[in-house]
């Protein structure tokens, strides 16, 4: 099976989410997906083209979609739950016809709104499928226990995400579930992490992430399961400062899915990029290493 | 101290408003009734002036300025929970954002450096077509006084080599400024057809 699709990376894929990129790649390999990078994309503008107006936010988007169309894509997967929202909205905007004119106006491109978007988790739901993917385990995760954090974009709201359910989604959970790990049931998984006021409030994040952190110590987890590059940060790149607001430790990786997926499916913790975690997922390279050891002498017997 | 606000409603009365953010919001305001499930719902109460519920409510009640320098529309994240569980299936999140593009447009936003923050990112995306990541945090912790803020993150980033010196530039840089242009003269001639 062969099978080409529209990647959309966005900008912290480029940047502090190197690895998440890195991982969905790897992982789309292994089932003979190739992906096909938008050329030369554009930012989405995430939150602040957003505020300013939400059509400048889809025109941002329009163009990328534009080009993916003009390629001759029908569907466009994007690791970013906020690159994907952008990108639905664009769609929406076109589909309205109050705004589809300013719209494309704005946008100045040749439009047909017959692509889709897609997030990574929604792909591997339902391109590649739970079952395929438990068939490709090679080092299942068996006594490990990891939480799922959907976040606020991935299934919210109903209407705009057409995925999962919004308020007890269960895909990371069927996903994780299938590569071996135990998966307890979180209940701060769609609750909010504090979204991009690490930069400027610090008491925001300290608080929501800090619960969330919280919460997953206390369920013991060796881990937490993410799909989003903002929600990512604040749990692992900024847990430091949430331990100092908190004055308590947690310690806790904080993994995206498809790194975890990866692992499972017998790819190079180096490749999935995991070194590149604030908080180091040392379980993980030991379990791998003495995967790796079990599996070459499994071969030799 | 962050505190709880009073108002005198009939001083401040504007009937308009009302219309004003159902047009721009494409919501029905009036359909509210105050079940509070919006502020039950939102994880930002605590950092708020008026809960979501209120926020609803005050528009209701033509309270213009009260909204739309209200921090608690600045300080909404968007995660879309109140939407989500809205039994009158009013979009509050599109409220929201709504009431910020007013607040933008009218020049009174309560919490400045969040509006640096967003003005700074466009300005990367407009000139580089992407947003440089390295670039933007020393510029608006300059504008807004913080130099150390989220400094000691650095190392941490650098070391896992996520840190770029140089922006991606993208070849249809032109392309995307040219639609923040067509943008900028679509927001003024709108201004200049309701004003």
């Amino acid at each position: 099976m062969f099978r080409e699709i529209a990647y959309y990376p966005g900008c912290s894929i480029e940047g502090t989410a190197k690895e998440f990129d890195e991982s969905v790649r790897e992982i789309c390999k292994v089932f003979g997906i190739s992906l096909r990078e938008i050329p030369d994309w554009n930012c989405c503008g995430s939150t602040p083209a957003h505020i300013y107006e939400p059509l400048l936010s889809a025109a941002l988007s329009g163009r990328n979609l534009a080009i993916a169309e003009s390629v001759g894509f029908d569907k466009v997967m994007t690791p970013c739950p906020g690159c994907l929202k952008a990108l639905k909205g664009s769609l929406e905007a076109f589909r309205d016809p109050t705004k589809k004119e300013d719209f494309l106006r704005i946008l100045n491109m040749p439009f047909e709104g017959r692509i889709k978007a897609v997030s990574i988790v929604q792909f591997l739901i339902e391109d590649i499928g739970v079952d395929e993917i438990e068939r490709n385990v090679v080092f299942p995760l068996e006594g490990i226990t990891v939480v799922p954090y959907y976040g606020c974009l991935l299934t919210r709201p109903p209407k705009f995400a057409e995925f999962d359910d919004p308020e007890q989604p269960t895909s990371m959970d069927r996903l994780l579930g299938a590569v071996g790990a135990k998966v307890p049931h979180f209940p701060f998984k769609t609750e909010c992490c504090g979204a991009t006021y690490g930069v400027l409030r610090k008491d925001i994040v300290g608080k929501l992430t800090g619960r969330i952190l919280k919460m997953a110590q206390d369920l013991k987890a060796d881990a937490i399961a993410v799909a989003c590059p903002l929600c990512q940060q604040n749990l692992d790149l900024r847990q430091g400062q949430v331990e100092r607001y908190r004055k308590e430790s947690f310690e806790i990786p904080v993994i995206y899915i498809t790194q975890i997926i990866g692992l499972a499916l017998g790819i190079e913790p180096k490749k999935l990029g995991l070194h590149r975690l604030a908080v180091k997922p040392n379980f993980l390279f030991e379990m791998s290493r003495k995967g790796k050891e079990n599996f070459v002498l499994e071969k030799q017997t | 101290m962050e505190r709880l606000r009073t108002l005198t409603l009939n001083n401040t009365f504007d009937e308009h408003f009302i219309r004003l953010v159902e047009e721009e919001s494409g919501q029905q305001i009036s359909k509210c009734y105050q079940c509070g499930n919006c502020s039950a719902s939102c994880n930002y109460t605590f950092v708020y002036d008026y809960p979501v519920n209120q926020i609803m409510r005050l528009i209701q009640l033509g309270q213009k300025a009260a909204v739309l320098s209200s921090r608690s529309i600045w300080l909404c994240a968007a995660c879309t929970a109140c939407s989500t569980r809205c039994p009158c299936n009013i979009e509050v999140t599109r409220v929201m954002e709504a009431l910020r593009v007013m607040s933008l447009r009218e020049g009174i936003i309560s919490i400045k450096d969040v509006e640096v923050f967003y003005e700074e990112f466009l300005k990367s995306v407009k000139t580089f077509g992407r947003v440089f990541e390295t670039g933007l945090l020393p510029i608006v912790n300059l504008r807004t006084g913080r130099l150390t803020n989220d400094m000691e993150l650095a190392p941490k980033v650098f070391k896992a080599r996520k840190l770029h010196l140089l922006p991606s530039i993208i070849k249809g840089r032109k392309e995307v400024a040219a639609i923040f242009d067509r943008f900028e003269s679509w927001q003024h001639q709108k201004m200049a057809h309701k004003g």
